[in-house]
């Protein structure tokens, strides 16, 4: 029942972070392997708005998200775009982008190494409650039904609004999308964006129970991608599905064999699915 | 006439490189290993990622398999270097094997995706094998081998990838490749085994970079997984690789040389920014120079009517 409950408030956080990468990838085809540093530069700033100000992690949000809305959206409209323009195919783009948001990467573990180069530590909400007769931490009983409510407005902005709607016509078919009227570069960026606040903020709640570093970001990347790949790309309640799978199985490994085997875990995750079920949990087989 | 006075051309080269460790010692041998070291890693990298087009980011993870290999067979079951060096690539043969048969199937991102996460996950198995059923100890390479056999040792390695890069260029899986590279759907139209042809290639890659991790090892002395298992390997190699080009067979060497001695340069100038220029590195080769330095040549010398 612990490992239930643990490992399902830790894929509620893993699930906002792997939708918003899955809104980059399935929507915008931008493969955004700077994910896991926007997740941590989230977290730093929930850090450091805790530390320096005294400012809860819940209000600096409010905050985090817009700056991530438009820092995300200026990497898309100055490095990202023209390399969308330049691609002659799909296969070129992947390969451009993979590259570039690699460079991205390192750049901002580089800066987030030279503001803070020790541990982002800190105690926001570490008193215990108890949930179906188990004890959590509050911290990651919040951090979880924020990320549910998040995640629930994103549901239902995709697939009730107009904006949803076309976001959502982007990610089946961008030619026919351009046919029927949509602005698909707006909608590309706009996407792109929405994918930077929903990660930072995804960070900025892990950041109240997990303790992270600069370079921890590249295996929040790998978890991420392995989520989107099972649950399929562009299917957001596969990503929530896959999301709580890996958070279960994760805390399982952690806490019967030995916490050091997480991403040992998360891989045999990935082996059997790209073996069993390559198109996702929810997608469909495709050429 | 071309054709006879390249091989010459490569044999005084390669004659010319062999006496390095006579003139050069103490820093400019370690500098010049690691140029030979990022020479074979890089070219045989680009002997798969070049014409596939897909980023492998696992060099670190077999270079690591590699060494630690050798590491744990001297140290906990008391073999000699020579077997284990040996043995090694042979076991990242199958490794690769494994790795191409589960992910080069399907769509190259899964591919990609798999190798970036993959030196630290065998890290993390290698150090849970090692502290619950080997016993935590540390792990020693003690050989009589000096830096300069080190440098003979993978100057002929190079020599081979090399040798290996021409045959296959010239062979009918190097064919297969190149039809591949251009357009896989016509690849599979045309009868090519797609899937088989990388699978392979891919295997060659593993096994180098093994090859290449075992050699070095005696350079460490002591082995930890946290040291020969470095991710960092990896995107040197790949950076390296683009910067000289993959359409030839010494693009990458043309990458190597300079890129080394830069960046033997800015890691000791400025040690807490490497990660940083390593961004910026990558960043620059895809908008500045995306097809490398080769490629850029090819642009820049006027065109020859033939």
């Amino acid at each position: 029942m612990d490992v239930l409950i643990s490992g399902l408030l830790l894929g509620g956080a893993y699930a906002l972070v792997a939708m918003g990468l899955n809104l980059q990838y399935g929507v915008a085809r931008i493969m955004n392997l700077a994910n896991g540093e926007v997740l941590v530069l989230g977290g730093l700033a929930a850090f450091w708005g805790f530390v320096s100000f005294g400012v809860s992690p819940i209000v600096s949000l409010l905050i985090v998200g817009p700056l991530a809305f438009i820092g995300s959206w200026v990497i898309y409209a100055f490095l990202l775009r023209p390399l969308v323009k330049r691609a002659r195919n799909r296969g070129q783009l992947e390969v451009d982008t993979i590259l570039a948001t690699f460079g991205m990467s390192f750049f901002l573990v580089g800066l987030m190494v030279s503001l803070q180069a020790e541990y982002f530590t800190y105690s926001f909400l570490a008193v215990p409650v108890s949930v179906l007769g188990t004890t959590v931490a509050a911290n990651r009983l919040v951090a979880a039904l924020l990320a549910a409510a998040i995640g629930t407005a994103l549901y239902l902005w995709l697939n009730r609004s107009r904006a949803g709607m076309a976001v959502r016509a982007v990610a089946v078919s961008p030619q026919s999308a351009g046919l029927v009227g949509i602005n698909v570069a707006r909608i590309s960026a706009l996407a792109f964006a929405l994918g930077g606040t929903v990660t930072a903020l995804g960070g900025s709640l892990i950041s109240t129970f997990v303790t992270l570093d600069a370079s921890a970001g590249v295996i929040f990347t790998m978890k991420a991608l392995i989520i989107v790949i099972m649950g399929g790309v562009g299917d957001i309640r596969g990503s929530i599905v896959a999301a709580l799978i890996l958070g279960l199985v994760e805390t399982a490994v952690a806490t019967v064999v030995d916490p050091g085997l997480t991403l040992v875990a998360a891989y045999a995750i990935f082996l059997a699915v790209l073996l069993f079920r390559p198109q996702g949990l929810f997608g469909r087989r495709s050429a | 006439m071309k054709t006879s006075a390249k091989p010459a051309g490569v044999l005084v080269l390669l004659i010319a490189a062999s006496c390095v460790p006579f003139i050069a010692d103490g820093y400019w041998l370690s500098i010049a290993v690691t140029i030979v070291m990022y020479t074979a890693l890089s070219t045989s990298w680009a002997l798969f990622s070049g014409p596939t087009h897909l980023i492998a980011l696992s060099t670190g993870a077999f270079y690591g398999v590699g060494g630690y290999l050798v590491a744990t067979g001297m140290s906990d079951f008391g073999a000699s270097f020579w077997t284990m060096a040996a043995l090694a690539p042979l076991a990242a043969l199958l490794l690769a094997g494994a790795i191409g048969v589960a992910t080069l199937r399907l769509s190259g991102v899964y591919f990609v995706i798999f190798t970036l996460g993959l030196a630290e996950m065998i890290r993390n198995l290698v150090s849970w094998v090692q502290n619950n059923f080997l016993g935590s100890r540390g792990l020693y390479v003690l050989t009589e081998l000096e830096e300069r056999h080190i440098y003979w040792m993978l100057l002929a390695v190079t020599a081979a990838i090399f040798l290996f890069g021409w045959r296959l260029g010239r062979s009918r899986m190097g064919f297969a490749l190149r039809i591949l590279g251009n357009d896989e759907e016509v690849a599979r139209h045309v009868g090519i085994d797609t899937a088989r042809t990388k699978i392979l290639l891919f295997m060659s890659t593993g096994f180098f970079a093994a090859l290449v991790g075992a050699i070095v090892a005696p350079r460490y002395y002591y082995i930890e997984p946290n040291v020969v298992f470095s991710p960092e390997l990896s995107f040197l190699v790949v950076i390296m690789a683009l910067l000289g080009g993959t359409r030839h067979l010494w693009g990458p060497l043309l990458g190597v040389v300079p890129f080394t001695l830069l960046w033997e340069t800015v890691s000791a100038t400025f040690p807490n920014a490497t990660t940083m220029m390593l961004g910026v590195a990558f960043l620059a080769i895809v908008y500045l120079i995306p097809d490398g330095i080769t490629g850029l040549a090819a642009k820049l010398k006027p065109r020859r009517l033939s």
